[in-house]
């Protein structure tokens, strides 16, 4: 998996390289493969939030994701925002 | 400090370029720590670190096989994220050399930093130095910090991973944010979320945030022209 995922990356750094010495791609393109990144994020973050094995679900975890993202809000910094998360969903299933 | 290391560190761009690796590598901690929280070993996490070398792509493969999600869907996943790294290469592929052996590294390290950083300088010249300089520094910072981050997580693992599965989506959170930049962008983020929760009922595990990537077609489609 880990060198699939190394080659792939690396694939799509040197084929840009590449596509920019032999045409110039349209803008649309330019435009589809920078967006990917927040559609891809965000349906990442609402997955791992929400999915309780093919249902949506609020557990303990969703709460704790509220508070790391107030946190990264706030511009804290991103260790900050993981322990805030981690801690809030751990305090919660202690409760 | 000796002469020469002033007149380097007189420079912005060189100065900025060090700076922004050294702050890459306190992310690179936290990506070791999750690591072995979440079990991966330090051979696997080192090994991400140096061949992938792509921190977003990193946390999504790992969050995703971390929550017991399937290998596929997280090299998928991972994979739709590096999409961008393309993009940068397309736009500053006259910034980097065109020796073909130096051009094959260089490549290596076309990342959000060092496309940020070569983009925002006036001359080529410069332009050239914050690449590389931006470039070997993140990719020492990022690696050793995942070193030093995996030897942390294997003593304060146990407690984060009580959390794991809030500590990843927050994360992504944070790395989301300076995505968001223009309009479209963001109509990209609420669309791909929007079908992800659609799909999680409908599609089989590992599906819906691939078909999240379908808000970027849209947004391309139909949004405006700005980056």
């Amino acid at each position: 998996m880990i060198l699939g995922l190394a080659g792939g990356c690396y694939f799509f750094k040197i084929g840009g390289l590449i596509a920019a010495d032999v045409t110039r791609p349209t803008p649309r393109l330019y435009r589809l493969l920078s967006d990917l990144t927040p559609a891809v994020l965000a349906g990442l973050i609402v997955v791992q939030a929400f999915d309780g094995g093919g249902t949506l679900e609020i557990g303990a975890n969703t709460a704790g994701l509220f508070v790391g993202a107030l946190a990264a809000w706030w511009r804290a910094p991103f260790a900050v925002v993981l322990v805030l998360a981690a801690a809030a969903t751990a305090g919660l299933r202690l409760l | 400090m000796g002469n020469r290391l002033k007149l380097f560190w007189a420079r912005d761009h060189r100065r900025d370029g060090v700076l922004l690796g050294a702050a890459v590598g306190i992310f690179g901690v936290t990506f070791g720590v999750l690591a072995a929280a979440s079990g991966l070993s330090a051979l696997k996490a080192t090994a991400m670190s140096l061949l992938v070398f792509t921190g977003a792509s990193q946390f999504a493969a790992l969050g995703i096989v971390s929550s017991g999600g399937d290998p596929l869907s997280a090299l998928g996943t991972a994979l739709l994220l590096a999409a961008r790294n393309g993009v940068y290469a397309l736009s500053i592929s006259e910034v980097l050399p065109t020796n073909r052996v130096r051009r094959l590294a260089a490549a290596q390290l076309v990342i959000d930093e060092t496309a940020a950083m070569s983009t925002s300088q006036p001359a080529m010249e410069e332009s050239r130095e914050a690449f590389w300089i931006t470039g070997i520094s993140v990719f020492v910072f990022w690696n050793a910090g995942t070193l030093i981050g995996v030897l942390v997580g294997e003593v304060v693992g146990d407690p984060l991973s009580w959390g794991l599965d809030a500590a990843f989506p927050a994360g992504f959170f944070a790395l989301l944010l300076p995505h968001l930049s223009n309009t479209r962008k963001r109509v990209a983020a609420l669309l791909g979320a929007g079908i992800a929760v659609i799909g999680i009922p409908l599609l089989p595990r590992g599906l819906p945030v691939l078909a999240a990537g379908l808000g970027a077609v849209i947004a391309a489609t139909a949004g405006g022209n700005k980056r």
